[in-house]
């Protein structure tokens, strides 16, 4: 997390700022964003620092844990912004996919705050959120660019021709890829979620060692849930003793076959002229053999790839608003159309 | 009870098909088995089989996931869940509400459950066919 006076000084005098909201799954999360891209403050209430800040708060994937959090958090990006209400000319939610009990908790906090200053509202898809990431400072990626998208719940291929949106070229048939590095960290006792220690383990391991299939699917599309069996069947094969004498190399080879299969994909998609740039998003951007994978990709920051505020507040930007009081009526979806 | 044998991710959906042809709004199916059991294809079998044609994919982050068919249905995954409290359940209870609902790693909502009208349980065989056993009330 940046240090709450530079961000603040380094916008002093900032325009009208968009306040983001996320809570569409484990996050509950606040930003101020500028109108031109520049994060203000960007508060993720993670359940560890939460724990400890505000006391009490139990770690489960529930709608109250985000009723409890959502104020304080927003206060926080407040704060650290060093900006009140006043300041803020809109306001934008997550909208879904997601957990519809999480996501309404966002949304209706976000009317809520736009409804008593008569602001508008601004509904964001979550994905468009994660692409939108790429266009906050530092570094502002402007479209085209075919866009990876992958974490722990999705894993698509987007071409992005324009910032209000992106078109689906190709999606997960079954597992997302951060949830087949999580799996497979806890098939190899790595604990859950394992994607980063699955990462560490596998630096020291053999990537040839054992032969993973990387399906083969029609189109741009991925699957994962073949490779998780196959992880399955090479586990169970192995004593105890064994499991982890292999662990590392088991860690290489499966890492090796998901990032084969992200980076086959996007190359095809490239080549196939869609477009040249290739951009990496959400939180499995931070897999150190991915990110070596597709050296000219541009890449998000770290905590801009994993579930925030700030990429919601931006997507924002692109987004037509709803007016006051329309808004009144919006409604969270579940499950991307 | 039913036992049926897998030898394919296509035949674990025609088997989960042909389930899927009995259920009706308001009936809730558990589907229980270890990690790459083929859970979530069963679910997508009963799911295109129900008339969605979107993605159907593993819902263990978003814990719930709600797809349009001929009728509504709900595919839910509580893997990520240590344990279910009253409140956790107050979540979920509404993607059971005018729809078909499918769980995924139902073990640990035990009483929650208890409505299931189906349980389907998957298992891994050795040579990598899968056991499907279908149980219904």
């Amino acid at each position: 997390m940046e240090k709450p006076d530079r961000e603040a000084a380094r916008v002093a005098g900032a325009g009208p700022l968009i306040l983001g909201l996320e809570t569409s799954c484990d996050e509950t999360a606040a930003a101020l964003v500028t109108r031109d891209g520049r994060i203000l403050s960007n508060v993720v209430a993670s359940q560890a620092e939460l724990h400890a800040r505000y006391g009490g708060v139990v770690p489960e994937v529930a709608s109250r844990r985000h009723l409890e959090l959502v104020t304080p958090v927003v206060e926080e990006a407040l704060a650290r912004g060093k900006k009140t209400l006043h300041d803020v000319e809109t306001v934008a939610v997550t909208r879904g996919p997601g957990l519809i009990g999480a996501l309404l908790i966002g949304v209706s906090a976000a009317k809520a705050l736009a409804w008593s200053r008569r602001l508008p509202l601004v509904p964001v898809d979550h994905l468009h959120g994660h692409v939108a990431a790429l266009y906050l400072d530092p570094e502002q990626v402007e479209p085209p660019f075919l866009c990876l998208l992958a974490s722990g719940g999705h894993t698509l291929l987007l071409e992005v021709a324009e910032k209000s949106g992106f078109r689906v070229l190709g999606r997960t048939l079954d597992d997302a890829a951060g949830e087949a590095f999580d799996k497979g960290a806890r098939l190899l006792g790595l604990g859950y979620p394992g994607g980063a220690a699955l990462d560490r383990l596998a630096r020291m391991g053999d990537p040839e060692a054992y032969r993973f299939p990387v399906a083969r699917v029609p189109g741009l599309d991925f699957s994962f849930s073949g490779l998780k069996t196959a992880l399955v069947y090479a586990v169970r094969g192995l004593d105890a003793g064994e499991l982890e004498r292999r662990r590392a190399d088991l860690a290489a080879s499966y890492q090796r076959a998901i990032v084969k299969a992200l980076v086959e994909q996007t190359l095809a998609a490239a080549k196939s002229g869609k477009a040249s740039r290739i951009a990496v998003v959400g939180g499995v951007a931070a897999n150190s053999e991915l990110r070596s994978a597709i050296p000219d990709a541009a890449l998000a920051p770290l905590d801009l790839c994993t579930d925030n505020a700030a990429m919601i507040a931006s997507a924002a930007r692109f987004t037509p608003a709803t007016p006051f009081p329309e808004y009144l009526a919006l409604d969270a979806y579940a499950s991307a159309a | 009870m039913a036992e049926f044998e897998s030898h394919s991710p296509g035949e674990t959906e025609r088997i989960a098909a042909e389930l899927a042809r009995a259920l009706e709004i308001g009936d809730l199916v558990t589907v229980s088995g270890e990690l790459g059991a083929g859970k979530t294809t069963f679910v997508r079998g009963a799911c295109r089989a129900l008339g969605v044609t979107a993605a159907v994919t593993s819902p263990t982050y978003a814990i719930g996931n709600r797809y349009r068919g001929r009728v509504d249905i709900s595919h839910l995954d509580l893997y990520r869940f240590d344990s279910m409290s009253e409140r956790d359940w107050g979540d979920l209870e509404e993607y059971f509400d005018g729809a078909i609902a499918f769980v995924e790693w139902p073990e640990v909502a035990g009483a929650y459950l208890s409505h299931a009208r189906t349980r389907v349980r998957l298992r891994l065989d050795e040579d990598t066919h899968r056991l499907i056993e279908v149980q219904s009330a």
